[in-house]
């Protein structure tokens, strides 16, 4: 990534600065048009923060969604980077697309539980399958908010809609799916836990591969009163810590000091380093089938499991996988793409 | 020729007495995965090689092994390729079909059969030949697996001997058939060989239907549309390929897929100049070719019509967010599942409008193998200047048949990326538009993402923007985009391939068709001249939207045919929506929708058909 920017001649010499001089304004979006009080707001404002922290480069960052209120989001945080609003749970086909033509762009994919676990799981499944180098965030409601508040299928056994209706279909619980599915960063979080989304999004930026956070974003129009298990009440009643996470990023001439003690220390590609403490004796985060145990046993006690489930830095990602050119593909001149008139005339003789 | 003098009735087929040469019609009723492909690929190639021109169609069943294929070679001296209704010369193999296929065959026809079937009995009318195709195979390899494969080159071999094929040709075919695989060519060849022996010692020569050598085919090559379509988008500099398979459109990706992998890996780095990715379905297919288009990359899929069905929200996101992308549809038989292996044109109105809303699509029509792989290098220049997607529309017939055609061109002209914008450019101009209309031509700017300026960046979205690439609900606003979208598809129809245009002087009568409807039309209007006096002209469409020049075309003429491969009259329809009440008055319709490439002698006859009536 570029460390220099003309972007800092746009705007009045700030104050504070990240390590790209570039201040806090650069990093934020449009004026949201969500409900006052809608989680997704504050998975925005977080996104915010963790890019700014991290001194990502905003133009090579792509934002992309599907349809939703949470997909609308991304049109207020990063003003700087392109966007695209896809299709209802069509996003990861997008960002696909995008990412194999341009390897150098740091993806980050918004959806919504509806857009993710009903109408885009096929799209969903495939994604965390392939190992995508990108950010993947569920805003999860539980319910449908742009379409006026009917069940997701996120929805937990026994809740209850504002018309009185109950849902009766087990819920899918999208981090489970994904570590059987082979993602190799997989996470929940809750809008309202500044430091604990904080310190997720900034390893997610940090990992080689796909990272998938689910975020429990209680939707205070359609789904924040009691019975409902993704309200803010309930969540943080319920809410319980897996591990507490915190993020060493690594840049260049920045020497990594933390304290060890009773961590596991996950070191990521760009030698940033992903601190997982307050764990349980027997936890470690690079197990795939004790990782699903434990969000099981949650479910089974009622229990909001956050934290790091799953971090494999290791997996090859979709570019290994498909020996893709170092360059971008969209930066590679005519001449490599297209073969010689030589080639042509072999190919010919070949057919004759 | 005056239309005031009554018609001459369809003429009834018969065989001469004289010898026919070079020009009869060659069918292999085989079993389906019993290895007749590469067989009648050989003796395809191994006529071209003799200087006679050729086609081959083959009918396969949506089946992997066990049910009733059949493959029709035209030997025809004056070049035409279309399908023939009748069949000269029959090969029976296949014991299920072997008894209506013998009842089917022309009068005087030839019927080489396997020995036990005992079709000599059917008709008096027919000359048989019987082979032991069994007993000959057992010397040439001992395997019985092996065994079913090279039997069917026997016939190859019998028909060396009884049709005049050269046998240094046909080993030559066999041997460029199993290019990579010596050892099986050395097998083949040997029972080709016992085919040919068996057949110049045991059977009576036969007169009636031979080759001869000519010097129609030099420099010639065989390949199938679907290869030519493959060979174009390597040479347009395709990136980004996805697809999901499904035929007829399978064996274009994979086709692509292996030419890639030995053409366009970096010399230097190893590594692969492109990306190809088989998606979990169609609309995945799309997506990651929106996504790949808007990043910056030549980006295409192939597929077919349930294909293009599962694509027709995407494709709508595409032509209003202004994405460009490459789609191949290789059409086959429709509704629904329909006839998976057989053809059709019938998808032209559907591409048309493809998604909801007020989209419109651009689609072009190859018609040869040679045109399809100009075409597909057409398309990416032409989706990325327009920022639109580009159909090209081909089918099963062209698409899986082996076509014999000139060597292709290399690419003349540089390639054409269309209005991106870069940082140096945007830090010279005051404000940008992502959907603004600046040259007058319809085509807004763009920018790609990683474009280092704070200009750059603008969010795309398939709901209502401005100008500025900004939401909206405003009546104003959302209609200036959509007006000018209208407009710059409007303008494309100058810059689209232009129809192929044969205008005759004095003729009133006239066909219009596009893609392989093009065959039976090409030598249809040779046997209305010949046999019937009748000259037509002929405009060949091989774009839509229409150039103004169709319209032109049919203000010239007194009655315009219209030629295509579908039950609705599709192409017709698409006519009627924009041409005036004149126009719409002097068109007719010739189609079908049987699954077979529709044949000359079928459109002479509904031709006549509707002259006369
Ligand atoms: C193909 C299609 N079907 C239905 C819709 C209508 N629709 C829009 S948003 C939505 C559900 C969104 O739910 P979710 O993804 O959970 O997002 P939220 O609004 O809760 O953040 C639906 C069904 C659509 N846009 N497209
Ligand atoms: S309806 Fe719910 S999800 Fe949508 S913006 Fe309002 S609070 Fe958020
Ligand atoms: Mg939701």
């Amino acid at each position: 990534m570029e460390k220099t920017s003309n972007a800092t001649q746009a705007k009045a010499r700030p104050q504070k600065v990240n390590r790209l001089g570039l201040d806090l304004n650069f990093y934020k979006g449009e004026k949201t048009t969500l409900c006052a009080g809608c989680g997704h707001n504050a998975i925005s404002e977080r996104l915010v923060q963790a890019f700014y922290e991290m001194g990502v480069d905003p133009y090579q960052v792509i934002k992309l969604s599907g349809i939703g209120c949470s997909s609308k989001s991304p049109a207020y945080f990063l003003g700087y980077s392109h966007g695209f609003n896809a299709v209802h749970g069509r996003m990861p086909s997008i960002a696909t697309g995008a990412l194999i033509a341009n390897r150098s762009l740091l993806g980050v994919g918004v959806s919504g539980d509806g857009d993710t676990a009903s109408i885009g799981i096929g799209q969903f499944v495939h994604l965390m399958r392939r190992n995508l180098p990108m950010i993947y965030i569920i805003e999860d409601n539980g319910v449908y908010g742009l379409t006026k508040g009917q069940f997701s299928a996120t929805a937990d056994v026994g809740s209850k809609l504002k018309t009185g209706l109950v849902n009766e279909f087990p819920a899918i619980d999208t981090c489970a799916m994904a570590i059987e599915l082979g993602a190799t960063f997989v996470a929940r979080s809750f809008s309202g836990d500044r430091k604990q989304m904080s310190a997720i999004l900034k390893a997610a930026i940090a990992h080689r591969g796909l990272a998938m956070i689910d975020v429990i974003s209680p939707c205070v129009t359609f789904n924040d009163h009691e019975g409902s298990t993704k309200s803010y009440a309930y969540v943080k009643e319920h809410d319980e810590y897996l591990d507490e996470v915190s993020f060493v990023p690594y840049f260049e001439n920045i020497t990594v000091d933390y304290e060890p003690g009773s961590t596991v220390d996950v070191e990521l590609h760009d030698g940033s380093h992903l601190l997982l403490s307050k764990l349980p004796e027997d936890y470690s985060p690079f197990d795939r089938k004790k990782a699903v145990q434990r969000l099981m046993a949650a479910h089974e006690k009622g229990e909001v499991l956050t934290g790091i489930f799953y971090v494999n830095p290791e997996a090859k990602t979709l570019f290994d996988i498909m020996h893709l050119h170092d360059t971008p593909l969209v930066q590679l001149p005519e001449e490599k793409l297209r073969p010689s008139k030589e080639v042509l005339d072999e190919i010919m003789e070949d057919l004759k | 020729m005056s239309i005031a003098e009554p018609l001459t009735q369809p003429k009834e087929r018969e065989v001469a007495a004289q010898p026919r040469i070079n020009d009869f019609v060659i069918h292999v009723a085989t079993v389906n995965g019993s290895g007749s492909q590469s067989a009648n690929t050989a003796l395809l190639r191994a006529i071209m090689q003799m200087g006679i021109p050729v086609s081959g169609k083959n009918l396969f069943p949506s089946n992997i092994q066990g049910l009733p294929t059949w493959f029709t070679i035209r030997v025809n001296k004056d070049g035409y390729l279309a399908r023939k209704d009748h069949v000269d010369v029959l090969v029976a193999m296949n014991p299920e079909t072997a008894h209506s296929d013998v009842m089917k065959v022309t009068s005087g026809a030839v019927v080489v059969y396997d020995q036990p079937l005992k079709l000599d009995s059917l008709r008096d009318d027919l000359t048989f030949y019987a082979v032991p195709f069994n007993d000959l195979v057992k010397p040439v390899v001992d395997l019985p697996k092996l065994r079913k494969l090279v039997r069917n080159i026997i016939y190859d071999g019998v028909l060396a001997w009884l049709l005049g094929i050269e046998m240094e040709s046909l080993e030559e075919a066999i041997r460029k058939q199993f290019k990579r695989k010596p050892k099986a060519a050395e097998l083949n060849i040997k029972a080709a060989r016992v085919g040919y022996e068996y057949a110049k010692d045991n059977l009576p020569p036969q007169k009636k239907f031979r080759l001869e050598r000519m010097n129609k085919t030099a420099n010639k090559i065989l390949i199938d549309g679907n290869g030519a379509a493959a060979l174009g988008c390597m040479f347009a500099g395709v990136q980004v390929i996805t697809w999901y398979p499904i035929t007829p459109s399978s064996s274009l990706a994979e086709q692509l897929s292996d030419y890639m992998t030995r053409y366009r890996m970096d010399p230097e780095s190893g590594k692969a100049t492109f990306a190809i990715l088989q998606a979990e379905d169609e609309l995945a297919a799309i997506g990651m070719v929106l996504g790949a288009g808007w990043a910056g990359a030549r980006a295409m899929t192939a597929t077919s019509g349930p294909g293009i069905s599962l694509m027709a929200e995407f494709a709508g996101l595409a032509y209003y967010a202004e994405v460009p992308g490459v789609i191949f549809d290789v059409q086959r038989v429709g509704p629904s599942t329909g006839m998976p292996t057989r053809s059709m044109q019938g998808d032209t109105l559907f591409v048309a409008l493809l998604s909801h809303g007020d989209t419109q699509h651009i689609m072009l029509f190859p018609n040869s193998p040679e045109e399809i792989f100009d075409m597909s290098i057409e398309a990416f220049d032409l989706a990325e200047h327009l920022q639109t997607l580009i159909f090209v529309m081909s089918d099963l017939d062209l698409g899986m048949n082996m076509w014999m055609a000139n060597p292709f061109q290399y690419p003349q002209k540089p390639m054409n990326r269309g209005k991106v914008l870069s940082a140096e450019d945007l830090e010279k101009i005051q404000e940008w538009g992502r959907y603004k209309d600046i040259d007058g031509d319809g085509i807004p700017y763009r920018t790609l993402p990683g474009t280092h300026h704070p200009k750059a960046p603008y969010f795309t979205r398939g709901s209502g923007h401005t100008e500025y690439a900004r939401y909206t609900e405003d009546p104003v606003e959302f209609t200036k985009v959509l007006a000018r979208i209208k407009k710059k598809y409007d303008k494309a129809r100058d810059i689209l391939p232009a129809p192929a245009i044969d205008r005759k002087p004095n003729a009133k009568i006239a066909f219009i068709s596009y893609g392989t409807s093009h065959w039976p039309v090409e030598e249809s209007r040779d046997v209305l001249r010949s046999e019937y006096g009748i000259e037509t002209s002929y405009l060949r469409i091989r774009a839509y939207p229409f150039s103004k020049q169709v319209q032109e075309f049919i203000d010239a003429h007194d009655r315009v045919y219209v030629v295509e491969q579908n039950r609705d009259a599709q192409m017709l329809k698409l006519m009627r929506m924009e041409f005036t009440p004149e126009q719409i008055a002097k068109l007719r319709s010739i189609h079908s929708y049987d699954g077979l490439p529709m044949s000359s002698e079928f459109l002479v006859n509904h031709f006549l058909e509707q002259e006369n009536a």
